[in-house]
């Protein structure tokens, strides 16, 4: 089987995320960018997996999209806070830390 | 487990034959260790006993009582008849058995390993008289205390003639003090404390008297100093008191200075041993080096006389008799002032060689002693408190026994010791009969008369004073003329005799004056005439006067215990019959004593000494029971002296007289002179020497210090150390502007720098890999 479609399908869905990580202000949407890294790099999990011919990557894949569920959940409480606060999402306004 | 149940497993397993030795004799640490278990019970339970913890301390002394003398019989029967193998070659048997016992006998855990030594001591040393037969042999217990640096601590008994006959005396007068204290200090305060110490008091005596190693005696010794001073200040409340139990405290100190430095010169030139034995056995076999021996010797007659009551170091002695009565009776007879004699008698053969005893003429033991004898027995005679007369005399009494000792006269001296120990017990006890009734001890305020309303009181007393001026045939003058004898000035004794003494006897042949005058001045004052006191005084009760009675037996007949060869019909070398019953069975013949040489008694001596011994008394008698007693009879008065006598009229009679009212000074001298020197030029000019001296360096010191502090502030520190500081504050200052920019705030700008990282790392990753 061919490896490549696979990483660079990986490669460009991280670039994607990596683009909307840097670049959009609603928090929603960044969160989302950081499902897009994490779903890229599960594909490249699971394509190694596969293409060595054992569960690892599988399972370690199962093991992001777990641990991405929870990191969501905790994102998208601070996200909700963050807009009952401040009648905004714009993660740009948050430059309380200012030096 | 038990020491009890310990020794017994250990004896059988001797690998060393020890003969047929009684099992009391190899267990005589029972007798210490009774009163010393009663000190613990009276202390924590006495209150609630009772009767205060008296009878707690009454039922463990007399054990102990009855222990002495089962232990005396056995020891007798052992003297005479031991068969069994001895150590002739003095070597040390030892059996270690590997295992280890622990014991919890005063509450200390001891770990010992089970070693039971005994060593049969004799000696190639025949005793002249046909009975070297028999092996004097002494029984040694010893067990390991502990070990440090190579050198075994034990602990042990050591059990030969002087040990027990001693066990026998401070049993004998302990018990009696005790029964005697339940009335005297009835209703006291602190009546249980008193027990408590009294019992402890005692154990450290019996201690002290069975010890097998100098470093056991120095414990026990001090142990014996700090009851005294618990004692002396029992009733601490009144100034006088707590002022005499801190000056007899503090006067054995200067002494006990002596003692620590004199066991430890013994301890390193006997080769490292606390052994008794051993230590008296290098002495004798001339393996230690003489100026050692000698030095020694002075350093332990320094710590005598301090305990002992010699003369220069006396003066504590008859302020010690703020203490109660009976204390005081326990210290002069049986405790305190003689554990010094003892000491001498333990390590005889130190002093004996040390001071040179064997063939010289005067030496400063000897010295020491007839000193105190006669300076002693004169200053009793301006007392007019009935204690200290007594005090004194017990300083002139030790001082017979020291004598004697220095001239070589080892069994007088423990005899007179023994002898002593009853009558002036008997004494003390009888003055604080009287006190207790006319609670006063001034003879010349509230005393006189009193045989009249104390008859027992009076008797008794009159033959312990017979015994004390030593009359015929009470036991003082047995004993002191056994001392006169071993002098052996001016030719008496002087077949086999250690040397000349000439001072030495006729010192004591004055000091036997003095002390029948004194006491029969005592006695006037105290029982003859009339009462000049308050109130009517009354006989004391059957607890205080059954003690004087015993005592006054002992008084009258312990003399007979050493007759002197000769006296009795039969043969002087006969073992049997009364002839020096207490020499035998007392002096060690063996290895570790000297070969002391006996002197002969003589009768023209015994004759001169008794009468001599009757002079001084009928001087006194005529003096106060002819002239005094007519005079008070014409005025009506009760006098006490003679008003126009010759202090009154002579100016050199005055001048002595003051001289032995301020007993000679020595007093003065102490606190005047010495103390006072020490507080006053030299605390002067310690402060002379504080203030100009030692403040002006501590001045410039001070002064040098600002400047060289000023300098350092101005250029090291405000240059160097602030610029330093200051600097690296304003280069961090200014960085952190400089970087405070890089903090946006902006949480994607973070992210970017984030990956702009990571793309190099990867890229560094993939062009290295």
């Amino acid at each position: 089987m061919m490896l490549n479609q696979f990483l660079l399908l990986a490669a460009v869905l991280f670039c994607i995320g990596v683009y909307g990580v840097l670049t959009r202000r609603n928090g929603v949407l960044v969160l989302m960018s950081v499902e897009l890294i994490l779903n890229a790099v599960n594909i490249n999990l699971v394509a190694f997996g596969a293409f060595r011919d054992n569960v690892q990557g599988d399972v370690f894949a199962i093991f992001v999209i777990a641990v991405a569920a929870a990191e969501v959940g905790v994102g998208l409480a601070m996200v909700l806070l963050m807009y009952r606060n401040r009648k905004s999402t714009d993660f740009t306004e948050l430059d309380m830390l200012k030096g | 487990m038990s020491l009890l149940t310990l020794a017994v497993e250990a004896v059988p397993k001797e690998s060393f034959a020890t003969g047929d030795v009684s099992w009391l004799l190899n267990n005589v640490w029972l007798i210490p260790t009774l009163p010393a278990l009663s000190f613990l019970g009276i202390l924590f339970f006495g209150k609630r006993m009772p009767k205060g913890g008296a009878e707690l301390g009454i039922a463990a002394v007399g054990a102990a009582f009855l222990l002495a003398i089962l232990s005396n019989v056995a020891w007798m029967d052992h003297r005479d008849n031991y068969s069994g193998p001895t150590d002739a070659g003095a070597a040390h048997a030892e059996d270690d058995h590997g295992d280890e016992h622990s014991e919890d006998a005063l509450g200390a855990s001891v770990v010992i390993d089970g070693q039971s030594e005994q060593v049969e001591l004799t000696s190639s040393f025949v005793e002249e008289g046909g009975e070297g037969g028999h092996a004097a042999v002494a029984v040694l217990n010893e067990r390991d205390w502990f070990r440090n640096g190579g050198v075994d601590f034990k602990v042990g008994t050591l059990l030969d003639g002087p040990s027990v006959i001693m066990l026998f005396v401070v049993t004998t007068i302990s018990l009696l003090v005790h029964i005697y204290s339940t009335d005297y200090v009835a209703g006291d305060r602190r009546y249980t404390h008193y027990f408590a110490f009294l019992s402890l008091f005692t154990a450290s005596m019996l201690g002290y008297v069975l010890s097998s190693n100098i470093l056991q005696m120095i414990v026990a010794w001090e142990l014996v100093g700090l009851c005294s001073f618990a004692l002396i200040g029992h009733w601490w409340e009144e100034k006088p008191n707590s002022d005499a139990a801190l000056k007899a405290f503090l006067t054995n100190r200067v002494g006990d200075i002596g003692l620590l430095v004199g066991m430890i010169i013994l301890f390193f030139s006997a080769g490292g041993t606390f052994d008794i034995v051993e230590i008296n056995k290098a002495v004798i076999n001339n393996e230690m080096n003489q100026t050692a021996v000698t030095w020694a010797a002075i350093s332990l007659t320094a710590a005598v006389m301090s305990k002992s009551g010699q003369f220069v170091l006396h003066t504590w002695l008859p302020d010690a008799m703020a203490g109660p009565t009976p204390v005081s009776a326990l210290i002069h007879a049986a405790t305190l002032v003689v554990a010094g004699v003892f000491m001498i008698a333990r390590l005889y053969p130190v002093f004996y060689y040390g001071f040179s005893i064997p063939g010289s003429s005067i030496n400063g033991l000897a010295l020491i002693g007839s000193i105190t004898v006669v300076f002693g027995g004169l200053l009793a005679f301006v007392q007019t408190d009935i204690k200290r007369v007594l005090a004194y005399s017990t300083v002139s009494q030790l001082g017979y026994m020291v004598l004697a000792l220095g001239v070589g006269a080892w069994t007088a001296a423990i005899f007179h010791l023994f002898t002593h120990a009853f009558f002036k017990a008997g004494l003390f006890l009888g003055s604080g009969s009287v006190a207790h009734s006319v609670h006063s001890f001034d003879m010349k305020q509230d005393m006189g008369g009193m045989r009249k309303f104390m008859p027992t009181t009076f008797k008794t007393f009159m033959i312990c004073s017979i015994a004390l001026a030593g009359v015929f045939p009470t036991a003082g003058f047995w004993s002191k003329d056994e001392i006169l004898v071993g002098t052996g000035g001016l030719g008496v004794g002087a077949e086999k005799a250690n040397g000349n003494y000439h001072l030495m006897l006729i010192m004591g042949l004055v000091g036997a004056m003095l002390t029948g005058a004194y006491m029969t001045r005592c006695i006037y004052l105290t029982f003859f005439g009339e009462f000049r006191g308050h109130g009517t005084p009354h006989e004391s009760g059957k607890r205080i006067t059954v003690p004087l009675i015993i005592l006054s037996v002992f008084a009258a007949g312990a003399g007979l215990l050493n007759l002197p060869p000769g006296f009795l019909a039969g043969s002087a070398s006969s073992p049997t019959g009364w002839q020096e019953r207490f020499g035998h069975f007392v002096e060690p013949s063996a290895a570790y004593f000297p070969a002391i040489s006996h002197s002969v008694p003589s009768w023209w001596l015994a004759v001169v000494a008794s009468v001599m011994g009757l002079i001084g008394p009928a001087i006194a008698y005529w003096y106060y029971f002819i002239k005094v007693d007519n005079l008070s009879k014409e005025t009506g008065e009760s006098l006490t002296e003679l008003p126009n006598g010759l202090v009154a009229n002579n100016k050199l009679a005055a001048t002595g007289h003051a001289f032995l009212v301020n007993k000679y000074y020595l007093d003065h001298l102490y606190n005047d002179v010495i103390v006072a020197a020490v507080k006053g030029p030299i605390a002067k000019a310690a402060y002379w020497i504080n203030q100009n001296v030692l403040d002006e360096v501590v001045d410039t010191a001070g002064r040098t210090s600002v400047k060289a502090g000023e300098a350092v502030y101005k250029h090291v520190d405000q240059g160097l150390i602030e610029g330093a500081v200051n600097g690296s504050g304003i280069l961090s200052s200014q960085s952190g502007q400089g970087l405070r920019k890089l903090q946006t705030g902006k949480v994607q700008q973070y992210a970017a720098l984030l990956f702009a990282g990571a793309t190099i790392l990867a890229g560094i990753f993939i062009v290295l890999i």
